[in-house]
């Protein structure tokens, strides 16, 4: 079967649809839109909603960054890295400085984004709500009519049994002042970077079909109690590598006797601040 | 000295060449062709087609071999070359009443108005495992000579061997005539819906429900059906108003011609389920029918498909839904292979960093729990 395929592997007319989409995701910020999500050959789970939504914004003269767990080389960045490379021939960056685009599991990038970046989520779950009612058809309605008790009930059933919210990552977060936004499943500590931030935030669920959107320079809010503020995961320790004390470490088991270090997640940042440059 | 934080590059390259190595496996081996795929797998194939939901068996004998017969893998690979097709207009619909039928049974009457043919099945077959099952003595037909070559949508050598006679009127119109049928929402004369194309909500048309359901898991279907008859849903026997098998015509309009042309055929199984209804305040007691009808021979789906279309249409009927196989949005958001299978394997990827939140968060509840609770002193974690 000979096959061509067009620039950055979907047809004109299924991008101009994901573009309408993401157009109406941010002229209602937080909202979840529907759109008719295609059959990509990737699995579903490993990031079809991202990368429907950047092969739909992305241009020949795009820098892509991609990232997965806050680092440049794991797997699943490495496989979407390739799939760009290979049909759309993009130019790919580490830097985040450098990036158009970035698409990311997991993380933001701790080096703060600028105005004109897009950062593109790959999204397991759109529905913030989805463990208090999986049931589509309410959650809709709970949407609409601002009905969000449940889910500050759920948040104060966490406070009464363990004296926190025990929410670590994919914490919800209001949208300005309306929408209760999954922000995807990246750890609380990153919360904060979507408030008011100059980049534009495009979330992608392949399986589940829809698509949602921070603007830039929008409110997004973690959801607290005045009592019971939200509070950012903390390290005893700093980076073993960098020696920074202002980013998200990830554990790494080092020998057989449970010796442990800590490292920055984002490999990019951790380069950066322990002073080594890009080749 | 820190495990696994560079190198993913390289790995994943090795990783595939490690699987194009397994999938050729032994080279003393001869290969397979995609042929013999075709042909000696043809059931394979029916599943393929039906589930990655596009008729080309040459494309699913093709992805078997790389799928290296991983039938979930094999529909997914189809899928994501159906993606990528122009949709060049709608076909008018099939009729099933013409089909060229190799198979086609009824529970309900003894006697049916073109009779009951079995066809090829594995229904009365002693399920023995052969040396060779080709020397069977009661192998049904010949074959075509070795230099024969097949068309690859003609995967039973038999089926031109017993074509039936003309129309086959539907064994459900002799409830109709009757009046004992309970009539169903009709499809509408409008194209159909693209499950493929728009994003699945609810409430759903029928049209999209059957779409969903015919390139649904088999297993999902099946199971799901199952539950139904084991009492998850209904409480009464259902009985197999008509199953057939065969081959029917496509036919499209080309906006440029202005007429009707014949583009092809294709094999399907259709099925279609009766149900008693004892009758409430608005309707009169009568049977009701659920529909399937799937790609190739696959007479097991087609039928769970049917159980589930009748007990959809009910619970949307009643409002009721009190068993998993009764609620659509249970149903039909759960029932795609390509959905399902990547989204449990996902969990493959790493999660180190939500891992570590929740690591932080369960060492600082230890710390809240140990003084107060007088736990004795927890491990280190």
């Amino acid at each position: 079967m000979p096959l061509t395929y067009n620039f950055a592997y979907l047809d004109e007319q299924s991008k101009k649809m994901i573009r309408r989409a993401i157009l109406k995701a941010i002229a209602v910020p937080g909202f979840q839109v529907p759109f008719g999500g295609r059959e990509m050959p990737l699995p579903y789970g490993w990031g079809t909603g991202g990368i429907q939504v950047t092969a739909s914004v992305i241009g020949p003269d795009d820098r892509l960054k991609v990232i997965d767990q806050g680092s440049d080389d794991t797997v699943n960045a490495i496989s979407i890295k390739a799939f760009f490379k290979k049909t759309a021939g993009i130019a790919i960056t580490e830097e985040t400085r450098a990036a158009t685009i970035i698409q990311t599991r997991h993380r933001i990038p701790e080096t703060p984004l600028q105005k004109g970046q897009i950062m593109v989520f790959q999204v397991p779950i759109p529905e913030p709500l989805q463990f208090i009612e999986p049931k589509r058809t309410q959650t809709v309605k709970m949407h609409a009519f601002e009905e969000y008790g449940s889910m500050h009930v759920r948040l104060y059933e966490d406070v009464a049994k363990f004296g926190r919210i025990a929410t670590a990552f994919d914490y919800p977060v209001q949208v300005h002042q309306r929408y209760i936004m999954s922000p995807s499943p990246i750890p609380k500590y990153d919360n904060p970077k979507l408030h008011q931030s100059p980049a534009v935030h495009l979330f992608g669920a392949g399986r589940e079909k829809r698509i949602y959107a921070v603007p830039p320079y929008t409110d997004v809010v973690s959801l607290d109690f005045e009592d019971y503020p939200f509070e950012l995961e903390q390290w005893d320790g700093a980076c073993g590598v960098c020696g920074s004390a202002h980013s998200f470490l990830d554990e790494i088991v080092t020998d057989d006797l449970g010796t442990r270090m800590f490292i920055c997640s984002d490999s990019e940042f951790c380069r950066n601040n322990a002073g080594n440059t890009f080749p | 000295m820190y495990v696994a934080v560079k190198g993913g590059e390289k790995a994943v390259k090795n990783a595939q060449r490690l699987l194009a190595d397994k999938r050729r496996g032994d080279t003393r081996v001869p290969k397979i062709s995609i042929d013999q795929i075709a042909n000696q797998l043809g059931l394979g194939v029916d599943r393929v087609m039906a589930e990655g939901s596009l008729y080309d068996a040459t494309a699913a004998a093709m992805a078997i071999q790389q799928a290296q017969g991983d039938m979930t893998e094999a529909a997914f690979l189809v899928r994501a070359f159906r993606t990528t097709l122009k949709r060049f207009g709608n076909s008018i619909p099939i009729q099933t009443t013409e089909m060229t039928a190799i198979r086609r049974v009824s529970g309900i009457f003894k006697d049916i108005p073109g009779g009951q043919i079995l066809g090829p099945t594995y229904d009365y077959t002693h399920r023995l495992i052969e040396s060779d099952p080709d020397l069977d003595p009661h192998a049904p037909c010949d074959r075509p000579s070795e230099t024969d070559t097949v068309p690859p949508d003609q995967t039973d050598p038999c089926d031109n061997a017993s074509p039936l006679p003309g129309e086959l009127p539907r064994v459900i119109d002799i409830l109709q005539a009757q009046g004992l049928l309970q009539q169903d929402e009709t499809p509408s004369k409008n194209a159909a819906a693209d499950l493929t194309r728009q994003p699945l909500t609810f409430p759903v048309s029928r049209n999209l429900r059957l779409q969903g359901l015919t390139r649904g898991d088999e297993g999902f279907v099946l199971g799901t059906a199952y539950s139904l008859q084991r009492g998850f849903g209904i409480d009464r026997h259902p009985f197999l108003g008509e199953l057939k098998v065969g081959y029917v015509s496509v036919r499209y309009t080309p906006p440029e011609l202005g007429f009707e042309i014949h583009i092809g055929r294709v094999k399907l199984t259709e099925c279609v389920m009766v149900n008693r209804q004892d009758g409430a305040e608005k309707h009169t007691a009568g049977f009701e029918t659920g529909y399937g009808l799937v790609f190739g021979q696959n007479e097991r789906k087609a039928m769970s498909m049917s159980l589930l279309d009748r007990s959809l249409s009910t619970s949307e009927k009643t409002g009721k839904s009190s068993f998993p196989a009764q609620d659509p949005e249970f149903v039909l958001s759960h029932c795609d292979s390509v959905e399902s299978s990547g989204f449990v394997q996902h969990l493959k990827l790493p999660h180190y960093v939500d891992f570590q939140s929740e690591l932080v968060f369960i060492r600082n509840r230890r710390k809240d729990q140990a003084p107060d609770r007088g736990i004795a002193d927890a491990p280190d974690l």
